[in-house]
């Protein structure tokens, strides 16, 4: 059921796992942005759900690990646009930025996934 | 609904960023408690800030004020016979606090403060909201 519940979310239900990490990870460098040698770090969107959709495809009971797993490997360090002396490279208005768009896509995400199940929602009750 | 990691990172860093907050009152407010001993004297206090590993994903990292260090700056002697505190030789001794130092500082911890702030409420509308779906 799992499976196949997953199948009918299609690229969403992914999507929207891939996008709480990079959310997470941003999160992470707003609150170290005062922190010393705090290195800034972000998530390759594609790769990690190109990594994860590949994954997935291997059978339904890798999914929690597959996306998890992508996440970690897409990671990589930002490098700061200029520099500062205690080694932080967290630039304190391009975080909130990309938080804040980043925590819209993940709402975009959302409203597709919910499309899909309120549409099976529609299909289960016929009205 | 594991977006629940975001509220531990926001709320560390707001932890911290409150203890900083404070360090700095505590600076600004004893910046003329003035003393007739160089080691009694009030030194200015600093937190020392390092990342602290949020949950079991190495790469989630909040923040926390570890200690919080005095300044090694030497206290200002100054020559005032008439003070009631003055030493025996008519010196008192001032901590070295720099207001607009502080200042500085007190505005950046209260900006980084509101910014994890707008982190937790955006965080917790996003969790809503996926908790309300198909609704």
């Amino acid at each position: 059921m799992e499976g196949s519940m997953a199948d009918f979310l299609g690229i969403h239900g992914t999507a929207l796992a891939v996008r709480e990490q990079r959310l997470q990870l941003l999160a992470a460098n707003i609150a170290n942005a005062d922190t010393p040698h705090y290195k800034a770090q972000d998530l390759d969107f594609n790769g990690a759900l190109n990594a994860a959709l590949a994954a997935q495809r291997g059978g339904p009971l890798e999914q929690g690990n597959a996306i998890s797993t992508a996440a970690t490997n897409a990671h990589y360090l930002r490098p700061s646009s200029q520099p500062s002396l205690d080694g932080n490279t967290v630039d304190g208005d391009r975080e909130n930025a990309a938080f804040a768009q980043a925590s819209l896509e993940y709402r975009a995400s959302l409203s597709f996934v919910e499309a899909k199940v309120r549409g099976m929602l529609t299909a289960i009750t016929g009205q | 609904m594991s977006n629940l990691p975001i509220f531990d990172v926001a709320g560390s860093a707001m932890n911290a960023q409150s203890v900083r907050l404070s360090t700095v009152a505590s600076n600004m407010a004893n910046a003329d408690s003035v003393s007739g001993d160089p080691n009694t004297v009030y030194r200015a206090k600093q937190p020392i800030f390092t990342t602290e590993q949020v949950g079991n994903n190495p790469a989630l990292q909040g923040v926390r004020a570890t200690q919080v260090l005095d300044s090694q700056a030497q206290p200002i002697k100054r020559y005032e016979p008439g003070h009631p505190l003055a030493d025996g030789n008519g010196y008192v001794y001032a901590p070295d606090i720099d207001p607009v130092a502080q200042m500085v500082d007190l505005i950046s911890a209260s900006r980084s403060y509101q910014a994890n702030v707008e982190v937790f409420n955006s965080a917790k509308e996003t969790a809503l909201a996926t908790l309300n779906m198909g609704r």
